[in-house]
């Protein structure tokens, strides 16, 4: 990553600090400051009901699989490819799961391992086709996504919920996070809860940022990104490297899809619809760069917060109509990517 | 488009598959081709069967293959808002259409001047995707990702979420029948827009300043091509493609359904680009190939149909189409098998010279 020389020598040290960045870091930080300034300005104008801790654990508990699957995109993206699939695996893995509880009275390790079969399955062919038959990414995976969608009705048409016993009890395990409780309208105290998925979200961003920032593979992935002729003469294995990074979303969203699952408790076809887009703006806004070898895990957490407060800040306001999400959706991620388009186009001036 | 018809080997791909379908049919079921002359509601003489059923959805899917086309070769990435953009343009025509009242008894304007509102609002979010594309150089799916997620909510939100319906049959003319003509309408609209297509392909440097910008950005720029216009204008028209298919579209029900109407077609309109043998990659392109591709990629949906495949299933089957054709295509493939058709070759020259 290179660092831009600062013109003049009289600027204030902010201003020589910014242009002193890396990508990764300026981009990351304008996601962080977009954040906190969307998340204060909710509670400025919206009320108290921002401030208590269990709406911010909400937002993480609603939003567990999106995480899981958004970082996975990040990879992907990281490396130079998409991987518009996602929506159609998490549909895919909970209607299977669905149904292999509910009609054939399977047990939870199995569902797991179903979970994780579909997931690795979709990033292994993906994989295969992008890194070593050097097809693109995009038509690839839609591909993926429409026969990922399709194979959700042949699975079964009818959406329904899932009376498995060990699985509800799964589902309605509640983990307390101490010393973050409120007082409800009562006054009676309420501990804050997450969800079991939560933690998974939080494990994998932990490995994952560990994966990218300390580990010959994480810089791998980096170098094929930002220019694949020069990873080749540095020796890197650009093939493999590509079809790794496939690898792991498709298998981040087989697991993204038990998590889906754990959360809804049901199968449907119409489960995660928009999803892969949901977690490609969360890529985006938390400032990995569509054109790879610039993104960062932490910053695609804070996409996906961003996003979420958006989606919260339109409910509250009065805005209840599901049209108005998508609007401003995608109007963040416009702007966000013109954001980027700008930035870059600038340091390539300098 | 061509002054003398030389027969191209690109035209092989959707002929071969025209034939493989046929073929398919005519063992399964030969009763697929039958044509019937029947009466529809109003009493009119009218065509009905596969057959017809192919070259009538088929005609929507050629307009936007047309449109698809152009933008695939430029940007050697594809549009896929086209479903969602069709939405819109329906949207807008029956807001022009029924002005405030959702149930009109007459129409509040003619039907032309909705259209044409219709073709400068589609060509606006083209231009939208364009500038996207050309000017801020983001990847032409990822930049229309955005209106794939945010053209079905803007279309809901153009009439405040109500489905107005029309009652004028005048207007159901362009998406089924013309009375007195038994041949569906959007064949005849297709035939148009064929014509238009082939008349700006010949008197114009419109294929030629495509192709080049897609083949090579840089060296069409020192050949003193705006690449960033050409890019820009293929969105732009492709939008026109859209809008006339959003009349088909809201034309053959008097009304709309937001999240189902044209739902999957950006697949079908880039399977059509595929299957015409058109590079995924931009670069060369066949329009012939691709409109025949749509009727092609029509005739594999209507045959699925006839095997009571679901709807909802359709794109895994598709899906799988796709990749077939992706996989069969990419230049490492074709290389293999060159290089495998080779070495069995030599093996046999050894042999016979043995």
């Amino acid at each position: 990553m290179a660092k831009t020389k600062s013109k003049s020598t009289n600027r204030t040290g902010f201003v020589a600090k910014m242009s002193n960045m890396t990508d990764t870091n300026l981009l990351l930080t304008i996601t962080v400051v977009v954040f906190f300034v969307m998340y204060v300005g909710a509670i400025i104008f919206l009320g108290e009901g921002f401030l208590k801790p269990q709406t911010f654990l909400n937002m993480l508990n609603s939003n567990a699989a999106l995480i899981i699957t958004a970082c996975g995109m990040s990879l992907v993206m990281i490396t130079g490819g998409i991987d518009i699939s996602v929506g159609g695996v998490v549909a895919l893995v909970s209607m299977s799961c669905a149904v292999y509880l509910d009609y054939n009275d399977g047990n939870i390790f199995g569902a797991i391992l179903i979970a994780l079969a579909i997931g690795l399955a979709f990033g292994l062919v993906q994989g295969f086709l992008v890194a070593y038959l050097d097809i693109q990414p995009f038509i690839v995976s839609l591909a993926g996504m429409f026969f990922a969608r399709g194979m959700t009705t042949i699975v079964n048409t009818k959406p329904f919920n899932v009376a498995h016993e060990a699985f509800v009890k799964l589902k309605d395990t509640r983990i307390v996070v101490p010393g973050l409780g409120s007082y409800n309208r009562l006054g009676k105290y309420v501990d804050a809860k997450i969800e079991v998925g939560v933690l998974v979200a939080l494990l994998i961003v932990i490995l994952l940022f560990c994966l990218l920032r300390w580990t010959k593979l994480g810089r791998a992935f980096y170098a094929v990104g930002g220019n694949m002729q020069s990873a080749l003469m540095l020796g890197i294995n650009v093939k493999q490297t590509k079809f790794l990074s496939h690898l792991i979303c498709g298998l981040l969203a087989g697991i993204g899809g038990f998590v889906y699952f754990m959360h809804v408790g049901s199968g449907s076809a119409s489960h995660a619809s928009g999803m892969e887009m949901n977690a490609i703006a969360s890529s985006i806004i938390g400032g990995t760069m569509l054109t790879g070898g610039v993104g960062n895990i932490v910053g695609t957490l804070f996409g996906v917060l961003s996003l979420t407060t958006i989606q919260n800040i339109v409910s509250s306001a009065g805005l209840d109509q599901a049209w108005w999400t998508g609007i401003t959706i995608a109007a963040m991620l416009c702007l966000f990517l013109v954001i980027q388009s700008v930035v870059m186009a600038r340091k390539k001036h300098k | 488009m061509k002054k003398k018809f030389t027969f191209n080997k690109q035209l092989l791909i959707p002929l071969a598959a025209i034939l493989l379908l046929t073929v398919f049919n005519l063992i399964a079921d030969p009763s697929f081709f039958a044509i019937k002359l029947d009466q529809n509601s109003a009493g009119d003489p009218v065509l009905s069967g596969n057959l017809i059923t192919i070259l009538d959805y088929g005609s929507e899917l050629a307009i936007l293959a047309i449109g698809m086309t152009l933008v695939t070769a430029a940007t050697g990435g594809q549009d896929i808002s086209v479903g969602a953009t069709i939405a819109i343009a329906g949207s807008v025509i029956l807001r022009v259409l029924c002005g405030t009242d959702s149930r009109p008894e007459t129409l509040q304007a003619p039907v032309i001047v909705a259209f044409l509102v219709a073709c400068v609002v589609s060509m606006v979010f083209g231009a939208f995707n364009g500038v996207l594309v050309a000017h801020f150089k983001i990847q032409p799916m990822v930049a229309t990702l955005i209106l794939f997620t945010a053209g079905r909510s803007i279309a809901a939100w153009i009439n405040n979420n109500e489905l107005p319906v029309i009652s004028e049959p005048s207007f159901a003319y362009y998406g089924n029948f013309i009375p007195g003509i038994p041949v569906p309408t959007p064949f005849f609209i297709a035939i148009i827009c064929m014509i238009i297509t082939a008349l700006v392909l010949r008197f114009t440097t419109l294929g030629l300043y495509t192709q080049s910008v897609g083949i090579n950005e840089n060296s069409s720029k020192l050949n003193g091509i705006n690449p960033v216009f050409v890019k820009f204008i293929t969105f732009v028209i492709l939008g026109l493609c859209v809008a006339v298919c959003g009349l088909i579209k809201v034309s053959r029900i008097s009304t709309i359904n937001y999240s189902v109407i044209a739902k999957d077609i950006e697949m079908d309109a880039i399977l059509a680009v595929a299957l015409g043998g058109n590079a995924l990659s931009g670069g060369k392109f066949n329009m012939t190939a691709s409109i025949l591709g749509a009727y092609v990629i029509q005739y594999l949906t209507t045959t699925l149909y006839k095997f009571q495949v679901q709807s909802t299933a359709l794109p895994a089957y598709k899906a799988v189409v796709v990749i077939i054709l992706v996989v069969a295509s990419a230049p490492v493939v074709r290389e293999w098998v060159a290089g495998v058709w080779k070495k069995r070759k030599a093996k046999h020259q050894v042999k016979e010279a043995n």
